[in-house]
């Protein structure tokens, strides 16, 4: 078995057994699911549907927690030290733990989705080969951003601090609490420089307007473009022993993670009609006589 | 191969400003157990982890089993086992996992249940890592240390931190190896571990070695003379302790006179006489046998423990 395949295996193995795990990646999606499915939108099936978006986008977005988490608890305890003198390499470890995270995050999306179309009564799923693309790039996306922060952080404490500083405005920003539709207009553009709004836009275009892979390409390939820079940047910055100092070149590394939304962004605000398309699907859903509806058309 | 399995020359490392490593220089032959002593922060560690390929040196040159760690690591890892200092596995593998897990890194290797076997866990072997003693932890990290048969084992003060008994329960497992003819470089700061376990010694200190050969030949190298410690009610002038009958050297330690005598009996009497002539008393006395400590004690003017 090669390293990296062992390393997965354990990685999933030690998870399932993490009480913090259960509650993390399977206990509070769920809990967000019926948040959102039950009283956001009232159980009325096309607005379960249109919720199913955000309530994936958490859970797909929160693997940076869990990911930065357990990486800096392995440096700082010294478990990446007893790796470093074996022939496994930083890559072996960083993609062990994407994949683990990507195999333990699958379940419960196909939870939350088998709920939304049996006890919710959603009409039809979208499409589900999108859905499927984009848990994969978001998950491994998101996953490598923690692990950047786990190499630009010294301790659990930093490490924590940070994941809140990224995940307020990714969550609020996104349209993943509140529409995005549904905020002022400034908000809106500001929304657009965030990779978390590609992905809550996509998830809906997904699953509630039926999108296909080629009418999503602009977020996939956005999503997947970040996916390979902030993997190749937490690969450079990822470091075994936890007393050796963060080099000053690390932050510039880690604000290039930024720079594919900043100049997506920049694009998508004179040029681009996803908030568009993010505001279309937010009217359809106060009009529900509107026959033009994929999800309607299906039935 | 005839070449030395470990080669060290001339090795500098600085962490800023700090010399940890001030040329550091030694071989080590196949199947020999070597020992680098001193006090903590004498850069035995840091000797130790530029071996393995886990940093780089600032200066100097190392090559292991005829590879060079910076250039050639990934060849090295496979060659090398190793027990860390401060270092640790998940809380919730459990201990034949842990094998497991580390045997699949590596092209050759023992097997996990011989491991077992040997290192007396076959009772633990389904027990979460965070509910072994600190015996039964470094009990593993010694078989993980062996799990790809290593070409030379590199055990970083793999008995700090244990009481006594399980220290030597350590140094049981140490001694099979070395009956073995396995090759390793181990580092401590406790004198004892130094001379019932290694073949040679280098006594380290501020980033140098200081002394280096057998146990035999640096004690007899401090002249094969007992130490007298002895604790006086008023301060006493080095020279006056040196001119007493059979003292080699006198000097005052922390507060205690250490004197190496090759006649203690008359050495003693000369002292209670000297001490009464002068109206000083002895608060305590002690008689050790020689020791590296001695060694110790000759080349720095300190002691090695802490």
């Amino acid at each position: 078995m090669s390293n990296f395949a062992s390393l997965t295996r354990t990685r999933i193995l030690l998870a399932l057994r993490n009480k913090m795990f259960f509650f993390f990646s399977v206990v509070f999606p769920l809990g967000m699911f019926f948040l959102y499915a039950g009283i956001f939108a009232r159980s009325n099936p096309r607005a379960v549907s249109y919720f199913l978006g955000p309530v994936i986008a958490f859970n797909v977005m929160g693997s940076f927690w869990g990911l930065s988490a357990t990486l800096v608890m392995f440096r700082e305890q010294g478990i990446l030290r007893r790796f470093h003198v074996t022939p496994v390499t930083a890559t072996d470890m960083l993609a062990s733990s994407l994949l683990a995270n990507y195999v333990l995050t699958l379940p419960t999306v196909s939870v939350e989705v088998f709920l939304a179309r049996f006890i919710f009564h959603v009409p039809s799923l979208g499409n589900l080969f999108s859905l499927a693309v984009l848990v994969t790039v978001g998950t491994v996306s998101f996953g490598s951003l923690g692990l950047v922060v786990a190499s630009v952080t010294n301790t659990m404490q930093e490490t924590q601090v940070l994941n809140q500083i990224i995940w307020l405005p990714l969550i609020f920003l996104s349209g993943a609490t509140f529409p995005l539709a549904y905020l002022p207009n400034s908000v809106q553009h500001v929304g657009l420089f965030l990779p978390a709004t590609y992905l809550v836009t996509a998830l809906q275009g997904a699953l509630y307007q039926s999108f296909s892979v080629s009418q999503l390409m602009v977020q996939i390939l956005a999503l997947a473009v970040w996916a390979i820079l902030t993997f190749f940047v937490a690969a450079q910055l990822f470091r075994w022993e936890p007393e050796v100092k963060i080099p000053r070149k690390a932050k510039l590394w880690a604000l290039a993670t930024a720079l594919p939304f900043f100049l997506l962004g920049a694009w998508e605000n004179t040029n681009g009609d996803i908030l568009k398309q993010a505001q279309a699907a937010f009217h359809s859903l106060e009009r529900p006589s509107n026959s033009d509806q994929p999800s309607k058309t299906a039935r | 191969m005839a070449n030395p399995v470990l080669q060290v020359e001339n090795l500098v490392k600085r962490y800023g400003d700090v010399e940890a490593v001030r040329g550091v220089s030694f071989n080590v032959e196949e199947g020999e157990v070597f020992g680098l002593l001193g006090p903590n922060g004498a850069g035995k560690t840091t000797t130790v982890e530029i071996l393995e390929g886990l940093r780089d040196p600032d200066g100097g040159s190392v090559s292991v089993c005829g590879l060079d760690p910076q250039r050639e690591s990934e060849a090295l890892k496979h060659e090398i086992g190793a027990a860390l200092q401060s270092t640790s596995l998940p809380d919730k593998l459990r201990v034949m996992e842990a094998l497991r897990l580390f045997a699949s890194f590596y092209k050759r290797g023992r097997k996990p249940e011989e491991l077992l076997k040997r290192f007396g866990l076959e009772e633990k072997r389904n027990t979460f890592y965070n509910q072994l003693s600190g015996g039964q932890k470094q009990r593993l990290a010694l078989a993980m240390a062996l799990v790809n048969d290593p070409k030379v084992i590199f055990l970083d003060e793999p008995t700090a931190g244990l009481d006594p008994q399980v220290r030597r329960e350590i140094y049981d497992v140490i001694e099979e190896l070395r009956r073995e003819k396995k090759t390793i470089l181990m580092t401590t700061h406790y004198i004892e571990e130094a001379e019932r376990l290694c073949d040679r010694v280098a006594i380290v200190d501020f980033g140098k070695v200081i002394a280096l050969g057998t146990p035999r030949e640096l004690k007899a190298h401090s002249g094969g003379a007992t130490r007298i410690e002895v604790r006086l009610s008023k301060p006493e002038s080095n020279g006056a302790l040196t001119n007493l009958e059979g003292v080699a050297d006198a000097r005052e330690v922390d507060g205690t006179y250490v004197l190496h005598s090759k006649r203690p009996p008359q050495t003693i009497v000369s002292l209670v006489k000297h001490l009464e002539a002068g109206g000083n008393e002895l608060v305590s006395l002690e008689i050790a046998t020689p020791s590296l400590e001695d060694v110790f004690i000759e080349m720095t003017g300190r002691r090695l423990r802490d």
